[in-house]
């Protein structure tokens, strides 16, 4: 084997272990939800992705979508059964009341972007 | 300039001075021209100028003192968002168009056997360079953009992959023009691969616009629902001189009580009960029963059907949210944003779907800059590129995020239109599994308008005699059998009596004291309890029930008195949708608390093999229950009111439509065209859309499951055939519109 197959074969490796690690081992930072209404930014994904609000109380979140790519013109949030349209650089807010404690995940309208609300 | 006025709900209010703050600050934000703020109310409205100023400004200008603004998303924003689509659109086809263009001209000037009748010009590199780098970052930008910010938040999506892959083509190509020696010194040919990059953003653009197109079309059936709803409504007002004038006011004005006058041929514009006059009136785009039904005073009308003939008016009774068409819209919404189960496994594949295919595609690098074979002249590090090109195209995550949403939006707006409501996307899978259907006899499969047609007294008194005493004591009850007896009675002009120690025992009947007598009037089970025998009469009785009809039996201080016959009249539609329901192989089961004659009797005449009888109400979900021990996926079919338990109980919970609620708490499934045949059309209907589903399923697995490692190259050892990153753009695009065109073609599908 030369010297340049050996190389490519390194970082080859290298950059499986390093996709596996950036994009399947992160870590999940979960913002919790103390006032009535949380704000998430649509750009790319969801920011804060993973919100965590207490059982049986109204929030509101609202969506700001920034992202101009078509992919995350929707949000579904199968568990409450929403599901919206999201204008650009518009504050759309949904309104929820979990009875339930768990994990409800929304993601955009292709099931490409995720992130989750955790009821505590 | 475009000047808008409109009112918000202000979250937050505590005092007069909070008015102020906020009309303060609402009146400083740029755009603003005036803002009134009412605190009884809790309601700002504000006027502004629409060019300068949006909502979201007004939002942060009371957000700022410490309130909140409540943005409505009213039905009717579906305007708002056409518009954009549409913008969208338009952007998209120039797009496509320069990028094809482009990478045609590219592929012209460098595509073997093309590039012999080429112009010197496209051949040059350099102009290919320059060809190519709008498209990149101009066309492709929308895969950048998106990426970028994902990147960030260490997620992956399709514009990753396309970004990545075509990256790789542009930087690849642009290097072997800078440095032409460095990549002879390589031993390769000085080639771009400029059309790579070109064609493949050319075409999964073009493929996006066709499914963007598409997609609209899968809501249409919502867009229809909002757009059916009446504009103006012309209400009758008291002016100022006393007069009653008839005057157009927008639908959102209309309130509670209004009267409104439709004339032939207009819509109607609220909820209501007609005061005056008579029509026949379209309800089809309601109840999708296509044949207009005769309303006269005291019916009841639903906002955005049709008057035909008559003009009449009548009083509004519901209107904004609470209107029909709006608990239908609901409905429907919050039906698409439901997820069904099915989805379950392509939504865990989907989020580990992306990293894994970079993976792949680095693997794929490895493997053919490694061990792959270098055909004479060309060279492995050629090969080892475009195929990872064409892994990181041809991977289509889109296709099983797409395939189940689109076919439940498809599904339930069908259903909608045909006045099948379906509460989520659950029951929808749900429903093409039932194997057997109970209907709940009364008021379902019958109209539950009973009514009297045999009074049998024995010797002791007069039928009169006897219709009164039964009148008297079934006044206070609410049993449909009551009402009928109570109506009789009313015709035939007889005076009810008073009743004392009126008691009414569940499943059995009714007792009470009238003029001194100890009156018991109900079922056979009631006389039992009272020891009244019924002698001679049995045989009279059995006769009776034996033609379907319900007896109850009088007893006078513990002694027979008369006999009531009461019969309720069958459904026109009962037959047929059992039928419908039998010839699919489903069991039909009825349930009702009538004795087993009269069930039996009533049974038979619909083709019901299998019946429960003499069920009290709180048993019906036990019944419900102790079928679905059987093994079998059972659908309730009621009116959602009385048995309500019984729909919540059942796999699937139908509730036929009464009046103008359509919202039933304990039914998954609502029909509001009354008709029963509905029932056998909506078990199609799931089997139906789930049958698109698991195609669309097993094309978009089978798609990335197929040809991911055909990219990779796993036939070319046997077969020499590789996947060019062309071939692989034109494979992903074509799958994404095929699932949503596939969904689509549910629509063709007639109920």
């Amino acid at each position: 084997m030369t010297i340049d197959k050996i190389i490519v074969l390194i970082f080859s490796a290298i950059g499986i272990v390093f996709t596996y690690w950036f994009f399947l081992m992160k870590k999940e930072k979960v913002v919790v939800v103390t006032s009535d209404a949380v704000d998430i930014v649509v750009d790319g994904g969801y920011q804060p992705e993973i919100i965590s609000i207490p059982k049986g109380r109204t929030t509101t979140i609202n969506f700001l979508r920034k992202d101009p790519s078509g992919c995350l013109e929707e949000v579904v949030l199968s568990g409450f059964k929403i599901r919206k349209y999201l204008p650009l650089n518009q504050k759309i807010s949904i309104e929820i009341n979990p009875q339930k404690t768990g994990e409800y995940p929304f993601s955009c309208g292709m099931n490409m972007f995720h992130g989750k609300v955790m009821v505590i | 300039m475009t000047e808008i006025k409109k009112t918000y709900p202000i979250k937050g209010m505590h005092c007069a001075s909070c008015v102020g703050v906020i009309e303060k600050s609402l009146k400083r934000t740029v755009g603003i021209k005036d803002a009134v703020v009412n605190l009884a109310t809790e309601k700002a409205t504000v006027t502004y100028d629409s060019d300068i100023c949006n909502e979201e400004q007004i939002s942060s200008a009371v957000d700022n003192v410490g309130y909140k603004v409540i943005i409505q998303q009213e039905a009717v924003s579906g305007d708002q968002e056409k518009q954009e689509k549409t913008k969208e659109l338009k952007k998209l086809r120039i797009k496509v168009a320069v990028s094809l263009l482009f990478g045609g001209l590219i592929f012209w000037g460098s595509f073997p056997g093309l590039i012999n009748i080429a112009p010197e010009l496209l051949k040059n590199f350099w102009v290919q360079l320059l060809l190519a780098t709008p498209v990149q970052f101009w066309a492709g930008w929308d895969f950048y953009r998106a990426t970028i910010p994902a990147l960030k938040h260490r997620t992956a999506n399709m514009d990753t992959l396309v970004a990545l892959g075509t990256t790789v083509a542009y930087v690849y190509s642009a290097f072997v023009i800078f440095f032409p020696s460095v990549v002879m010194d390589l031993g390769l040919e000085v080639m771009p691969y400029f059309d790579v990059a070109t064609i493949v953003i050319g075409l999964i653009l073009l493929g996006r616009y066709f499914e963007a197109r598409a997609k609209g079309q899968t809501s249409e059936a919502i867009k229809k629902l909002i757009g059916m709803q009446a504009k103006t409504a012309r209400v009758l007002r008291q002016a100022q001189d006393g007069k009653v004038k008839e005057i157009d006011v927008p639908i959102e004005q209309v309130v509670i009580g209004d009267v409104i006058r439709v004339r032939p041929g207009e819509k109607i514009p609220v909820d209501g009960v007609i005061l005056e006059g008579e029509s026949s009136i379209d309800e089809s785009m309601i109840t999708g029963e296509s044949i207009p039904v005769d309303k006269a005073k005291g019916d009841t009308v639903v906002g955005a059907t049709i008057n035909k003939t008559g003009t009449f008016t009548y009083k509004a009774n519901r209107v904004g949210q609470d209107s029909m068409l709006a608990q239908i819209i609901q409905l429907v919404q919050e039906a698409q944003g439901s997820k069904a189960p099915i989805q379950r496994i392509a939504d865990l594949i989907s989020s580990y779907f992306v990293p894994i295919v970079i993976m792949l595609a680095i693997a794929t690098f490895a493997i053919w800059y490694v061990i792959g074979p270098s055909p004479v002249g060309e060279s492995a590090l050629l090969f080892a590129l475009l195929n990872t090109v064409a892994v990181l195209i041809i991977a289509c995550p889109c296709a099983m995020g797409l395939a189940t949403p689109t076919a439940i939006m498809v599904g339930t707006g069908l259903g909608a239109e045909k006045g099948i409501l379906i509460k989520d996307a659950e029951s929808l899978e749900i429903a093409h599994k039932v194997t057997t259907v109970i209907f709940d006899k009364t008021g379902t499969l019958t109209q539950g308008k009973p009514e009297v047609t045999d009074l049998i007294s024995t010797n002791k008194i007069t039928k009169n005699e006897l219709l009164k005493l039964a009148a008297s004591i079934e006044k206070g009850s609410e049993h449909s059998l009551a009402e009928a007896i109570v109506k009789k009675a009313e015709e035939e002009k007889i005076d009810i009596e008073s009743v004392s120690k009126f008691k009414a025992i569940a499943g059995h009947g009714v007792e009470g004291v009238v003029r001194k007598d100890k009156v018991s009037f109900g079922n056979r089970r009631l006389m039992e309890r009272e020891n009244i025998a019924l002698g001679s009469y049995l045989e009279q009785i059995e006769l009776l029930e034996n033609e379907g009809k319900t007896v109850m039996m009088l007893g006078v201080n513990g002694k027979l008195a008369g006999l009531i016959a009461v019969a309720d009249t069958i459904k026109d539609s009962s037959k047929d949708g059992i039928t419908a329901l039998q010839n699919k192989g489903i069991e039909v089961v009825m349930i009702t608390g009538d004795n087993q004659r009269t069930a039996k009797a009533i049974a038979s005449k619909l083709g019901i093999k299998r019946v429960l009888a003499e069920v009290l109400p709180d048993q019906k979900e036990a019944e419900v229950r102790k079928i679905q021990s059987e093994g079998k996926i059972v659908a309730m079919v009621g009116d959602g009111i009385n048995d309500a338990p019984a729909l919540a109980a059942a796999d699937v919970g139908i509730a036929m439509g009464t009046g103008t609620d359509v919202a039933i708490e304990a039914a998954d499934i609502t029909l509001i065209n009354k008709d029963l045949r509905t029932v056998a059309s909506t078990i199609a209907l799931s089997k139906k859309t789930m049958r698109t589903i698991k195609v669309n399923l097993f094309w978009a697995f089978g798609y990335n499951i197929l040809l991911i490692p055909v990219a990779m190259g796993i036939l070319y050892p046997f077969f020499q055939i590789l996947l060019s990153p062309i071939f692989a753009s034109v494979a992903m695009a074509s799958s994404s519109i095929s699932v949503v065109a596939n969904s689509l073609l549910l629509k063709k599908y007639k109920i």
